[in-house]
Formats: C-alpha cells, structure tokens, sequence
C-alpha cells in the first residue's frame, strides 16, 4: 500500500517537471510562430508593408483590421539597425519582438514626440562599442538594445475610419530599416 | 517484475499528466498576473519583457504577436457580465464607457484569432466610427441579423471572442481597481 502510493507521488513529480519543460521548451519548438509566419513574406532587414488583414487572409491570429502593418525582420549579426518612420496623422507605433514573439519594446508617435520615429536597434555588446561622447552629443538619438540577434519590428499605424486605411498604408511605405555598416 | 511494472506505470501516469497539464494550460490561455474588469480579461505584462512562461509559450503556439506595453492594452471577452458563452447565434449588446485612452478599437474573433467574413466588411470599430448618443455614450449590438445603430455581424458561428483594444492608455499593470478603467457592460438580449 505504501508502495504504491510512493509510486503515485514520484509520478505526479515527474509529471511536474515534464509538464514545466514542455511549458518552458514550446518556445524553441513552435513551427508556427509569428516569426516563422512572416519569414518568407519579408527578406530581412527591409521594411515590408503587410497585405490588409482581410477575413480568410490574416498572417498572424488576432491582428487589428483597423490598422495598417508593416514588418522589418531584423537581423543584427552585420551591425546595428537604423529606423526611421513617419508618424501618420492619427497615431503609429512601433513594437520591438524578439525572435521568440517577446515584446521587449514599444513606443508610441506621441512619446516619440516628433514627426518621424527615428531609433537605433543593435546588440548590447555593439552598444557598449558606442563611443560613450558620441551617445552624449546625439541626445536625441533614441538606442533601443536588441536581447536577441534576430527579431521583428512591427509598425502599426491607425486607420480611425475604413475610408482612412489608403492615408494608413501611405505613412507606412515610406518607413525605412537598414543596417548601419560600421 | 514489479520494479519494473512500477516503473512503467510511473513514467506513463508522468506523461500522461505532464502533456496533459501542458496541452490545458495553453488551449484554454492560462496567464498570470491578469487585470480582471467585468467580463474583460488584460494581461498588460504578456506585452513586454516579464511575460510569463506560460504566456510565451501560448503565443509561440498560436503565433500572435502580444500588444506591446507601450502601445496599448488589449481586452478578452469570452462571455458576457452573466457568465453566457459568446454564441453567434444569439445577440449581446455591450453598452457603457471605456477607460481614458487616445484611440480604441472593438474586433470580433473566432475562438482561433481569425476574422469572420460578412457582406459589409465590418469586423469591429474603432473609437472614432462608433456611433454615440448624446451625453457621449453607445450601444454595439453584436447580432448574426443586420440591426440598426452599431451593429457587428457574427456570421452566425457558433462561438466567437471580443476583443477592446485601448491604444495610448495609462491602463496597464499598476491598474487595480474598476473605478479607474470603467470597461462596458456586455449583456445577452436573446438567442
């Protein structure tokens, strides 16, 4: 009787841990991840318009129709990234994911409080070869560290109304990512 | 022998438990550190670097891309204030006030993420579309028939989810209480 509770408790523990490392391996496992999603739809380093998210030819699940998408998917291994993004009139974000869908920043056209966002994506070790006068002098240069070598940018801008999304997806074409060589 | 039966019986009861607490979680989109109002659902956190593992995972399965916590915060709703499950079938109407936030938009989904096709391509609103009365308030009927007023098709299937998305918001971890985020009231009207 003892036994085979004993028996009883060793599997619950080990289901215990096989049910925290499939939790925390599903990351590394997933096919289907927004990254995989996008890969053959953007070449990397350059900002791609998103096609409008229409019934029956949606990218990624639970995206908002009412905005217009594009997508820089990031590779920082050649040196640090450059964006550079028109604010529409009605409001834009940008949305930093690491290659594992973590959004490890985002920031709004209000909080970047000019006409276009303009921010340096790179690594934390290309970061610390920032010559420290040069991050000083450049004040309103806005550096955003990368935790991971690849990733996506994702900028969002609002279409208030239907009729709207054309002036949208304006905004978006011109918006630019591009490797800095050093 | 019985060694070795135990042994058997251990490492399958283990998987079976294992996999199954794993497939549970995730299908049925368990995540911490929630902000409850009503019958909406935040995770304010899925949208920034201190997402939780069962968070990550859950996204990496399905393949959304969470909204980022400088961006906004985005509300679930799988049922209305009185518990019913959402059914396309029937019609709720989601009356009220939203929380402060610079714009907002209401989607309907299939439990998956995916958009319902109807005739007039109206998939949700965004705060500047809805229709109001006069002291500033509205009413969305959510119906598979045309109604009058704001009305959001659900094509008749058999169960869909909502989802409020408030854009430029001070809503997020540090909200607590329902006096700060006034979300609407959703109510089933009849099936």
């Amino acid at each position: 009787m003892v036994r085979g509770l004993l028996w009883i408790l060793a599997a619950v523990l080990l289901g215990g841990i096989v049910h925290l490392s499939t939790v925390l391996a599903m990351p590394q496992a997933a096919k289907q991840d927004a990254y995989s999603r996008l890969a053959p739809l953007t070449p990397v380093n350059t900002m791609v318009p998103l096609a409008l998210t229409k019934a029956g030819a949606e990218i990624m699940p639970f995206m908002d129709p009412a905005f217009a998408t594009a997508v820089c998917r990031y590779d920082l291994s050649g040196g640090p990234l450059k964006l550079i993004a028109p604010v529409s009139q009605a409001y834009t974000s940008v949305t930093f994911y690491t290659r594992r869908s973590v959004a490890f920043y985002a920031i709004n056209d209000r909080a970047a409080g000019r006409r276009t966002i303009e921010l340096d994506l790179m690594t934390a070790a290309q970061h610390a070869q920032v010559p420290e006068d040069e991050e000083i002098t450049a004040a309103d240069r806005l550096i955003i560290e990368s935790p991971t070598t690849m990733g996506l940018i994702v900028l969002r801008a609002l279409a208030p109304e239907s009729g709207l999304m054309p002036m949208a997806r304006q905004a978006l074409a011109t918006a630019k990512c591009q490797i800095q060589s050093q | 022998m019985r060694l070795l039966f135990g042994s058997c019986f251990t490492l399958l009861i283990a998987a079976a438990l294992g996999l199954g607490a794993t497939w549970l979680t995730l299908t049925r989109g368990v995540a911490f550190g929630g902000l409850t109002i009503g019958a909406w659902k935040a995770w304010p956190k899925s949208g920034s670097a201190d997402i939780d593992p069962y968070a990550r995972a859950m996204v990496a399965r399905t393949g959304e891309l969470p909204t980022g916590m400088g961006d906004g915060v985005a509300f679930y709703a799988r049922t209305d204030d009185g518990g019913n499950v959402f059914d396309g079938r029937c019609t709720f109407s989601i009356s009220g006030m939203t929380p402060t936030a610079r714009y907002w938009t209401v989607t309907l989904y299939t439990p998956e993420g995916r958009l319902v096709a109807n005739t007039i391509n109206r998939h949700g609103f965004t705060s500047e579309e809805i229709v109001r009365d006069n002291d500033g308030r509205f009413t969305i009927t959510v119906a598979p028939l045309a109604r009058p007023g704001n009305w959001l098709p659900t094509g008749g299937i058999e169960q869909f989810v909502l989802v409020w998305r408030l854009y430029d918001t001070a809503i997020g971890v540090a909200t607590r209480t329902t006096k700060e985020g006034p979300m609407p009231a959703i109510e089933r009207k009849g099936c």
